[in-house]
């Protein structure tokens, strides 16, 4: 045991020493949250808005002051000809122009024309919000033709936006950034860590001595456990008093599923090193293994449903993925336990496999 | 006593053959010098004493423990220092030692005088960075590292690698005064030189020790008398030397080629003349005594070019 104390005393010395890197992976989280709740949000402001209305009546006034209220959209308003279409999207004056056509006179009158067509035109050079900004548009004018319409128009569109009304990206950003984080410091920083020793001979130093290797290992550990506690304690913070995330769920559960996770991240670390033979490699194996994958195929940034079926299945063996879901369905929806109950089986029994293979690999590779 | 004895320890790395029936055995309290060129499997052997490595085959009883079975009891009683100076470059001197003190679980106070020689010379720079010490200095420290819990049996691969000329003289002398506290101390160099400070030396090539001794026996094992040529262009007249009907072997040795011919009493006249007419080379021919790296050379029929 005093020996332990030995091995985390010179641990967090060479940790402190190290300030470039304390600093970085103090800040990192605090900037990662900044950057992703703020700057890289996905939601739009400032559409900018035109309509084209051939003739005035009270349903286009009515969706054009819909429009012309609406916080996201800033409305341009009225075009009179095609030629004045063409030259506002060109100049990027507007990313939408609504293009009315004469027939909405008579779906006004109660007529039923055959054909009656709204032309939503929307500057698709950065397509992702071109397509959101249709989304918003055409939810107010549809919602509008169906008031205008009653009951002959059966059709209503009603999306609801659970959880998320104002669809704000950060709210599923903050787990990701948390499955990241965690994986970094963990499992990249501790590999490094470990496998440093490796590189610079220390280890065999320390191998020939009676100390045993799962206290060499284990006292690695603890200052990167507490490291990742105070990152954890930073993005929680963070993104409830700054991103005001509402964290419905137990506090309790959050942590102790994100403690769970710092575990199994630690193991997949210690495995790392195990199989690494200098910094590199063990950067790579972790960047390969874990990191990009944790990026693309955890829901991080592309919706899991979206990607393809053979890679959703192999998104199943990535754990960021079920840890990242639990958070979300923690902390933004509010469910309780059983709710996760299926992600932490699953974790835990990754952290299982993770730590017995790690401490195999440790007894075979150091005695 | 024996410190250590070993019988037909083998290792293969993949299909390279690191250890080949390595037999040898080490007289407690003297100094053993593993020479032999890179490659040859010299920081194997150490690793494999030192259980950092199990061998395939064999086993050795080091300090009177077996290094497959005993080694967590044995590794109370070794020190070692691997080839590269493994210290904490981010810790200072102090640290290092205060942290491979107590793992040990001793303390430096109690165990200084062991160090003491080797460490004297840390004393100014114990807040130092250990990354920030020359190479002689980091050499010191990282054997007092190895020393601070007072090892019976002491490893050093390679401990005089990368170190200037003073320090390793000086070096020598702390080996000397290590000794003298009769600790065995085991150590690879692929300098011929350093063969001078052991008390006994095994040349060792391809995974195995070619002659085990004394240096002294070693040298008067040699029965062969050598010539030592001087020369202006050493290449030519060793070309030249090599396609002579009498040459056995020869080799470059500092700034003169040696050669050993296949009789007793060769004819060295004639040998000359044979160089003056292929090579228009005048040179100077002598008889020489041999040393370790003659022994060595021809033992190992190693000729570099």
């Amino acid at each position: 045991m005093k020996r332990f104390i030995v091995f985390i005393k010179k641990e967090t010395l060479q940790i402190l020493r190290d300030y470039r890197t304390m600093l970085i992976v103090i800040l990192m989280p605090a900037v990662q949250i900044v950057l992703f709740g703020f700057a890289l949000s996905t939601e739009i402001n400032n559409i900018d808005v035109a309509v084209y209305a051939p003739i005035r009546n009270n349903t286009i006034n009515n969706i054009s002051n819909r429009i012309a209220s609406n916080s996201y959209i800033n409305f341009k308003g009225y075009l009179n000809n095609a030629q004045e279409i063409n030259h506002a999207m060109k100049s990027g004056e507007t990313d939408i122009v609504i293009a009315f056509s004469r027939h909405i006179d008579e779906v006004e009158a109660g007529a039923m024309p055959a054909e009656t067509s709204v032309e939503i035109i929307a500057d698709a050079s950065n397509p992702v919000s071109a397509k959101t900004a249709t989304g918003y548009v055409s939810s107010i004018i549809s919602g509008n033709l169906a008031e205008t319409a009653g009951a002959s128009n059966p059709i209503k569109i009603e999306p609801h936006m659970l959880y998320n009304p104002q669809l704000q990206s950060s709210y599923i950003f903050v787990p990701g950034i948390l499955g990241f984080i965690i994986l970094i410091i963990c499992a990249m920083i501790t590999s490094i860590s470990i496998v440093r020793e490796k590189e610079t001979g220390t280890i065999d130093m320390l191998l020939v001595s009676p100390v045993r290797p799962i206290v060499i290992v284990g006292a690695k550990l603890v200052p990167y456990f507490a490291l990742s506690c105070v990152n954890l304690a930073t993005i929680l913070i963070l993104a409830k008093y700054l991103l005001d995330i509402p964290m419905q769920g137990s506090i309790v559960l959050i942590c102790g599923i994100s403690l769970l996770y710092i575990i199994m991240s630690l193991a997949f670390g210690i495995l790392v090193s195990t199989i690494s033979k200098n910094q590199i490699m063990a950067i790579l194996i972790c960047a390969v293994v874990m990191i990009i994958p944790v990026i693309m195929l955890s829901g991080l940034i592309f919706p899991i449903e979206n990607i393809p079926v053979a890679l959703q299945y192999l998104s199943c063996i990535v754990p960021a993925r079920w840890y990242i879901e639990a958070m979300r369905i923690l902390m933004i929806e509010g469910q309780p336990f059983s709710a996760v109950l299926k992600q932490t089986v699953i974790l835990s029994s990754m952290t299982v496999i993770f730590l017995f293979l790690a401490i195999r690999n440790l007894n075979k590779t150091m005695r | 006593m024996e410190a250590i004895k070993s019988e037909n320890i083998c290792k293969r790395f993949g299909t390279k053959v690191a250890l080949n029936n390595v037999t040898f055995s080490v007289e407690k309290g003297c100094i053993f010098g593993i020479i032999g060129p890179d490659g040859a499997g010299k920081s194997t052997l150490l690793r494999t004493l030192s259980t950092l490595t199990t061998p395939d085959k064999g086993t050795a009883i080091v300090n009177g423990y077996d290094i497959k079975t005993e080694y967590k009891e044995l590794r109370k009683h070794i020190g070692y220092m691997p080839e590269i100076f493994s210290l904490y470059q981010d810790l200072t001197v102090e640290e290092n030692l205060e942290f491979y003190a107590s793992i040990f679980n001793v303390s430096i106070q109690e165990n200084y005088s062991v160090i003491e020689p080797v460490f004297c010379k840390l004393e100014p720079f114990r807040k130092r960075m250990a990354g920030k010490l020359s190479g002689g200095m980091k050499q010191k420290l990282a054997l007092s590292c190895a020393l601070i819990h007072q090892p019976d049996i002491l490893f050093l691969d390679e401990p005089t690698r990368g170190v200037d000329p003073v320090s390793r003289k000086e070096f020598r002398d702390i080996l000397t005064t290590i000794k003298a506290r009769g600790i065995t101390i085991v150590l690879s160099t692929s300098y011929m030189d350093e063969a001078s400070m052991c008390d006994c030396i095994g040349f060792f090539n391809d995974g195995h020790f070619l002659q085990t001794g004394s240096p002294n026996e070693i040298i008067s094992s040699f029965s062969k008398p050598i010539y030592s040529v001087r020369c202006l262009s050493k290449y030519k007249v060793l070309m030249a030397s090599r396609q002579w009907e009498d040459t056995e072997s020869c080799y470059i040795n500092g700034d003169t080629i040696h050669i050993i011919f296949t009789q007793s009493i060769p004819d060295t006249y004639s040998f000359e003349k044979y160089i003056l007419d292929t090579t228009n080379e005048t040179i100077k021919i002598s008889k020489t005594e041999p040393t370790i790296e003659d022994c060595f050379m021809t033992i190992s029929n190693i000729q570099p070019q």
